[in-house]
């Protein structure tokens, strides 16, 4: 099979991404709500959402904000939350680092957990794909979900107005985050990293926000090479 | 809040720059040299091992009820990865999930 053309490409990753605005519309109108309810200005909650683009990490900020914890807590933890982001940055290395320098900038400030997981399950079925293939892949998923945080951000601020809490938005994160999962438990080896990895979490709750996660996610991935070593020694 | 101007300005851009670098990190430095086999064999199951571990602790403790167990809410989770499971299909898990946290709120709320 030839390569396809990477605008082939784009337009696969953009189909793949379209799914997504559901879910995120939801999210970033409810970060635009509590945040002008918390006492943030519009430009100061859209600055938030242009700039970071991280939803449990602007989550996280806004809660610590709110509860007046020092500048400095309020950072560590949005950061820490933000940490896995560098084992995304990790595996994207093998598929999109032969990119040129201002092309990884750019995909490094779209690297959110939605075009990260579609991209990489993408990669993983099309290991061939040239570079060029893969970072228009990466950018076509991304067209449908950023902007879309962006807007629904700004549209959840402009109306201010409290979402009911029967509406339960604020499960739409957990929804949003399980149907990534899912599809990615394809082989003993993942569905052994995820179960890890939610026991190592729930265990390490105690620890301040976003640690106990990294130090999870840690575990669950030796957990999860080592089972693959294991499958492999045995086939 | 009581938190100044100042200091929120500092937050958002201290969180940009952060965040930014965080995504850049390995794409940016590494580049296009090769990572060691056994390197490969861990960041492959990435995915696996982080998203579950933010999810687990929102869906058995759901800030939205405090952070008790709500029965709602379990089941909405339970049923989003089982649809997806079962379908492999990302809005068929979403749907299943949403449906079923709204029918379980009607019910059981």
């Amino acid at each position: 099979m030839s390569a396809p053309a990477p605008r082939t490409c784009f337009w696969r990753g953009f189909r793949a991404g379209l799914p997504f605005v559901i879910v995120v519309a939801p999210f970033a109108g409810l970060f635009g709500v509590v945040a002008t309810d918390a006492g943030l200005s519009i430009t100061e909650v859209m600055a938030f959402s242009v700039l970071v683009i991280a939803g449990a990490a602007q989550f996280t900020a806004l809660q610590l904000m709110t509860e007046n914890a020092p500048t400095a807590i309020v950072l560590a933890t949005a950061l820490a939350v933000n940490l896995r982001m560098a084992m995304y940055s990790a595996a994207l290395v093998p598929h999109l680092g032969s990119a040129p320098l201002g092309w990884r900038v750019v995909l490094a400030y779209f690297n959110v957990d939605q075009t990260y997981a579609l991209s990489q399950a993408a990669y993983d079925d099309n290991p061939t794909w040239p570079v060029t293939a893969k970072v228009a892949f990466f950018l076509g998923t991304a067209i449908p979900i950023c902007p879309m945080w962006y807007v629904f951000t700004w549209a959840g601020a402009a109306l201010g107005t409290r979402i009911p809490p029967e509406f339960a938005l604020d499960f739409a994160v957990p929804i949003t985050f399980l149907a990534l999962i899912a599809p990615a438990l394809r082989t003993a080896a993942h569905v052994a990293a995820a179960g890890t990895s939610i026991a190592a979490a729930l265990a390490l709750a105690w620890m301040p926000a976003g640690l106990g996660l990294i130090c999870a996610g840690i575990v669950a991935m030796m957990v999860g090479a080592r089972v693959e070593t294991w499958l492999e020694a045995r086939a | 809040m009581t938190i100044s101007d100042a200091e929120l300005w500092t937050i958002i851009a201290v969180l940009g720059v952060g965040t930014f670098l965080i995504r850049f990190s390995f794409l940016g430095l590494i580049g296009d040299r090769k990572l060691p086999d056994w390197v490969l064999r861990h960041l492959r199951y990435t995915p696996v091992a982080v998203l579950p571990g933010l999810v687990a602790p929102l869906v058995i403790w759901p800030p939205a009820t405090g952070g008790e167990p709500d029965l709602p809410r379990l089941l909405a989770g339970a049923a989003t990865l089982l649809v997806g499971l079962a379908t492999k299909s990302l809005m068929a898990a979403v749907f299943g999930g949403a449906g079923t946290l709204y029918f379980a709120l009607y019910v059981l709320g």
